[in-house]
C-alpha cells in the first residue's frame, strides 16, 4: 500500500506541475496585452510601460511562471488586474457559491440514481425497468442549460416556488439554499441519468455472482440480497463515476451559473476572460484542475482501500 | 433491441436530412428579418413559429442542424484521426515508455474539465466554430486512444496475432491489418457517443457565445437569444432545445442499437 501511495503521489504532483505549465502557456502565451487592453487604444506609450512594469508584465515569461507557481504554494495567486484585490480572496468568495452548488447537485444525483438503479436492476426486463431506462436516455440527451430554462419557466415564473436567478448570500442560509435549488436540479439531472445506468449494470453484474445465490439459498429475500450484498459490491464502479462526475459538475456549473446569474467561479472566469484579467483566468482554471486531480486521486485511494486487488494493478 | 436502432436511425436521419436540405432550400431566408411577425407561435405559414426578429424558427433549426452536425463530425474525425493511431501504437508497445507516455498524457487531458478548456481555447483564440471544433476535438483524442488501446490489448493476446508475428509481420502491419478491423465495431459505437457529446458541447459553447458566430444559426445561440423572452414566447426556447434533445437521443439510441447489432454477445445484456 505504501508503495502504491507513493507512486500515486508522484503522479499527482507531476500532473499538477504539467497542468500549471499548460495553463500558463495557453493563457499568457496568447497575443493581446492586458495592459494595453486596460488603457485603451489612446494610451500614451510611457503610461503603458509604467503599467506593464506595475503588473509585472515586463518580466521574462519563465520568471512570471515561476513567480505565479511559487506564490500558489503559499496561497498567494497574485492580484487581479481589474478588481485590484488578491485573486485568492476573489476565488474563495466565488467558491462559497460554486462548491455548495456542485455538492448539492452531487447529493441530488445520488439520491435520484440510487432508488432508480435499484428498481431497474431488481425489476430487470419489466416495464418499470424499461421506463427507468427510457428516462435515463432522455436525461442524458437533455442539455442542462436548456433544462434549467424550462425549470425557471415552470417553477420560478409560472408557480414562483423558487427565484429565477441571483444569489442573496449566505447571511440568510434558507434563501441561499432556495436560490441554489433550481441550478442544482438542472446540474444533477444528466449526472443522475448516467449514474443510474452505471449502478444498474453494476448491480446486474453482481446479482449474477455465486455469493448472491448463496445468500438467496440461505433464505434471504430478493430485496435483502440486493440491498445487503449486491449494492455494496456494485458501489465500487459507482464510486469511480462519482469522482469523474465531480469534474463535470464543476464545469457544468460554469454554464448553469450563467443561466441563473449566480456569482460563482463560472461567472468569474467569463468576466475575467472578457476583461483579459489573465491572472484570474489562469488561477481559476488551476483551482478547477487541482480540484479534479485531487478528487481523482482520492477516488483512486478509496478504490484501493476498498479493493486490495487493485493496488498492484496501477 | 432492434427498436433502438430504428428509432435512433430515424431521429439521427431526420437531423441529417434537415441539415442537407438546408444546403439547397429552407422555408424562409434565415437572415431575413420580419419584425411585424415577431414571436409568433406555430402557424400554417411558420410551422414552428418565429423568433424576436420575426425569423422563421423551422428554417433556423434546419440551418442550425448543419452547424451542429458539422462541428461534431469534424471533432470526432480529429479525435479518431489522432486517438486511434496513438491507441494502436500504445497497445503494440505495451509497457514501454511510449505506452506510459501516451496514457499519462491522456490522463492529463482528462484532468481538465473539458468545458473549462474549451472555454479557455475559444476565449483566448477568439470565439468561432473552428475553435469550438478544436476544443471539442482535443477531448475526443484521449477517449479514442483509450478505447483503441483497451480493445487492441486484448487482441494482442490472441493466437492468430501471435501467429502473424511468427509469420514475420511487423507490429505496425499487424496493427493495421489485424487489430484495426477487429476493433472497428468498438470505434463505430464510440464515435456515435462522441458525436452526440459533441453536439451537446457545441450547443453549450454557442449558448455562452463561444461557438459559431452570427449570422451562422446555431441551436445553442438560439437558446441564448431565447432566454430573455422565454416568458413571452416559450416556443422560442422550447424548439431549439427539442432539436438538440431529439438529435442527441437519436445518436445515443443509434449507438446502443449498433453496439447490440455488431456484438451479438451483448444482445439483451446491457441495453
Amino acid at each position: 500500500m505504501r508503495r502504491y501511495l507513493f507512486r500515486r503521489l508522484i503522479i499527482l504532483l507531476a500532473s499538477l506541475w504539467v497542468a500549471s505549465g499548460v495553463i500558463f502557456l495557453l493563457v499568457e502565451g496568447v497575443p493581446g496585452d492586458p495592459a494595453s487592453f486596460m488603457l485603451g487604444v489612446n494610451a500614451a506609450p510611457d503610461t503603458l510601460v509604467a503599467l506593464r512594469a506595475q503588473m509585472g508584465l515586463d518580466q521574462p515569461f519563465v520568471w512570471r511562471y515561476l513567480h505565479w507557481l511559487g506564490g500558489m504554494f503559499s496561497g498567494d495567486f497574485g492580484t487581479s488586474f481589474t478588481y485590484k484585490v488578491p485573486v485568492a480572496g476573489l476565488i474563495a468568495a466565488r467558491l462559497a457559491v460554486s462548491l455548495p452548488l456542485a455538492g448539492i447537485a452531487l447529493c441530488l444525483s445520488v439520491a435520484l440514481a440510487l432508488p432508480m438503479g435499484l428498481i431497474a436492476a431488481a425489476r430487470r426486463g419489466r416495464i418499470s425497468d424499461g421506463a427507468v431506462m427510457a428516462g435515463t436516455q432522455l436525461g442524458i440527451a437533455v442539455p442542462n442549460f436548456w433544462f434549467a430554462m424550462l425549470l425557471v419557466l415552470l417553477l420560478a415564473v409560472r408557480w414562483q416556488f423558487f427565484p429565477a436567478g441571483g444569489f442573496p448570500g449566505w447571511s440568510d442560509p434558507l434563501a441561499a439554499l432556495r436560490a441554489l435549488t433550481l441550478p442544482a436540479i438542472a446540474l444533477a439531472l444528466p449526472q443522475a441519468a448516467i449514474l443510474t445506468r452505471v449502478l444498474r449494470s453494476a448491480l446486474i453484474e453482481t446479482l449474477g455472482q455465486d455469493y448472491i445465490r448463496t445468500a438467496r439459498a440461505k433464505g434471504l429475500s430478493r430485496a435483502r440480497a440486493l440491498t445487503r450484498h449486491a449494492l455494496r459490491n456494485a458501489l465500487i464502479p459507482v464510486l469511480t463515476i462519482l469522482g469523474l462526475q465531480f469534474s463535470f459538475l464543476l464545469a457544468g456549473a460554469i454554464i448553469i451559473e450563467n443561466v441563473f446569474y449566480l456569482p460563482g467561479l463560472g461567472r468569474l472566469i467569463f468576466q475575467a476572460i472578457t476583461q483579459r484579467d489573465l491572472i484570474v483566468v489562469e488561477s481559476v482554471v488551476m483551482v478547477l484542475v487541482f480540484a479534479v486531480i485531487m478528487v481523482n486521486f482520492l477516488t483512486d485511494l478509496a478504490y484501493a482501500a476498498v479493493d486490495p486487488r487493485l493496488r498492484r494493478r496501477i | 433491441m432492434k427498436l433502438s436502432l430504428i428509432i435512433g436511425g430515424c431521429l439521427s436521419g431526420m437531423a441529417l436530412l434537415a441539415a442537407l436540405i438546408s444546403l439547397v432550400w429552407t422555408p424562409y431566408d434565415v437572415t431575413a428579418l420580419d419584425i411585424a411577425h415577431k414571436l409568433q407561435g406555430p402557424t400554417a405559414a411558420h410551422w414552428l413559429g418565429t423568433d424576436h426578429f420575426g425569423r422563421d424558427i423551422a428554417s433556423m433549426l434546419m440551418t442550425g442542424a448543419r452547424t451542429s452536425l458539422a462541428v461534431a463530425l469534424v471533432a470526432v474525425t480529429i479525435g479518431m484521426g489522432l486517438g486511434v493511431p496513438l491507441g494502436l501504437w500504445a497497445a503494440a508497445r505495451r509497457g514501454s515508455w511510449l505506452d506510459e507516455g501516451i496514457m499519462r498524457a491522456n490522463d492529463l487531458i482528462f484532468a481538465f474539465p473539458s468545458l473549462v478548456i474549451a472555454i479557455l481555447i475559444t476565449a483566448t483564440f477568439g470565439p468561432s466554430a473552428t475553435n469550438a471544433i478544436i476544443a471539442i476535438g482535443i477531448f475526443n483524442i484521449p477517449v479514442f486512444a483509450r478505447v483503441t488501446r483497451a480493445g487492441a490489448l486484448s487482441l494482442w493476446q490472441l493466437d492468430y496475432i501471435r501467429a502473424a508475428q511468427v509469420a514475420g509481420k511487423g507490429r505496425t502491419r499487424i496493427s493495421g491489418e489485424h487489430i484495426l478491423p477487429n476493433i472497428a465495431n468498438l470505434l463505430i459505437v464510440q464515435s456515435t457517443i462522441q458525436f452526440s457529446l459533441g453536439i451537446l458541447a457545441e450547443a453549450g459553447l454557442s449558448y455562452v457565445g463561444l461557438g459559431a458566430q452570427p449570422p451562422t444559426p446555431s441551436w445553442g445561440r438560439m437558446l441564448a437569444e431565447a432566454q430573455t423572452m422565454v416568458t413571452l414566447a416559450p416556443h422560442v426556447a422550447i424548439m431549439p432545445g427539442l432539436a438538440i434533445v431529439l438529435t442527441v437521443l437519436g445518436l445515443n439510441l443509434l449507438g446502443d442499437g449498433l453496439r447490440d447489432a455488431l456484438d451479438p454477445r451483448l444482445r439483451g445484456r446491457l441495453a
